[in-house]
């Protein structure tokens, strides 16, 4: 009877290819970033708590680091901030933030109030060294290797399962991970 | 020129104000020759925005957008090709940012499904047309044919 087993068959492809669609569509502000396994971008900033001084992506290398794009204008990144500084009080892996788009004074202000999570904070009011990074929103957490290489990156604000889930796993033991600067 | 009824006038003077923040959303950037300006404008209508993505990053009014034009500008003032502005981007950005992404073996079902849902298509659609005609056929046969009884014909009622 494959007179009707065809139209099936048909229906079952384009039933499945709708599914695949569906299950996708949510998804579909999670671009997957081409510079997973890539080099880290070079960069070198001024520092948000001082503009005479420099964070560059040179002083960064030799030791793992989560780089952490945020601004004050993103309530993403003000809902992170209590896991950002949890992770900062693990001690695994410093942060290094990128304030982007920002108003000096307002972040300075921001971080005063809340906590400091970072180690260091790179200051990018004009965005392009978030081009570089292929930053498209706020809240994104790259994970970088000593050898500088991106391993992961995380989009949206990282929570406590994204970090024992998605973080830990890709960071070596607990003894090597923290590195003084 | 006809003189405008009050009405018409009030009509026109509201369609512009309607259009007025559209046009004023982006700003135009200048470039210092028209060659420059013709690629500038060839290359932000080929880039999606990354934030409101059905959007081009020449129609778009966020600031993500607007950083964008502003490498794109600069990189074209340094003198990049248009192939290694568009490198810089896919490369940050991946092909999800080109609205019209090159034939290579990641987007190859992207440009391949198209054509072969059509074939697929087509192909059904003349089977079905002819299968019909002939059971039409056989149909009219049998009328003539008495005790040849075919297969029932659907969607053909016999009064």
């Amino acid at each position: 009877m494959t007179r009707y087993l065809i139209p099936l068959g048909v229906f079952a492809v384009i039933a499945l290819l709708l599914a695949l669609g569906i299950h996708q569509a949510p998804r579909k502000d999670l671009v997957p970033s081409p510079l997973i396994g890539k080099p880290a971008p070079s960069f070198s900033l001024p520092s948000l708590a001082n503009p005479r001084k420099l964070v560059t992506s040179a002083q960064l290398r030799g030791h793992w680091y989560l780089f952490n794009v945020w601004g004050t204008w993103c309530i993403s990144c003000r809902m992170e901030e209590p896991e950002l500084l949890a992770i900062a009080h693990t001690g695994r892996v410093p942060l290094i933030g990128l304030d982007w788009k920002d108003t000096r004074s307002v972040a300075l202000a921001y971080l005063h109030e809340q906590g400091d999570p970072y180690r260091k904070i790179a200051f990018d009011p004009g965005g392009l060294a978030a081009i570089q990074w292929g930053v498209y929103g706020a809240p994104e957490t790259f994970l970088v290797n000593p050898q500088g290489i991106i391993v992961y990156k995380y989009i949206g604000p990282i929570t406590p399962g994204a970090w024992t889930r998605d973080f830990l796993p890709r960071l070596p033991a607990a003894a090597h991970a923290v590195a003084g600067s | 020129m006809r003189r405008l009824s009050p009405p018409r006038t009030m009509l026109l003077v509201a369609l512009a104000l309607l259009v007025a923040p559209i046009a004023h959303a982006i700003a135009p950037t200048r470039m210092p020759t028209p060659a420059l300006q013709a690629r500038y404008e060839r290359l932000i209508h080929g880039f999606r925005c990354m934030q409101c993505q059905d959007e081009s990053l020449a129609n778009s009014p966020v600031s993500l957008a607007a950083d964008m034009r502003r490498q794109i500008r600069q990189m074209l003032l340094a003198g990049d090709s248009d192939r290694q502005i568009r490198h810089f981007f896919v490369s940050r950005y991946g092909y999800f940012i080109l609205f019209k992404p090159p034939f290579v073996l990641k987007t190859a079902w992207l440009w391949l499904a198209p054509g072969v849902l059509l074939v697929t298509g087509a192909v059904s659609a003349g089977w079905v047309i002819r299968r019909r005609a002939a059971l039409a056929a056989a149909d009219e046969n049998d009328e003539d044919v008495p005790g040849e009884d075919g297969v029932a014909s659907p969607g053909k009622h016999t009064r």
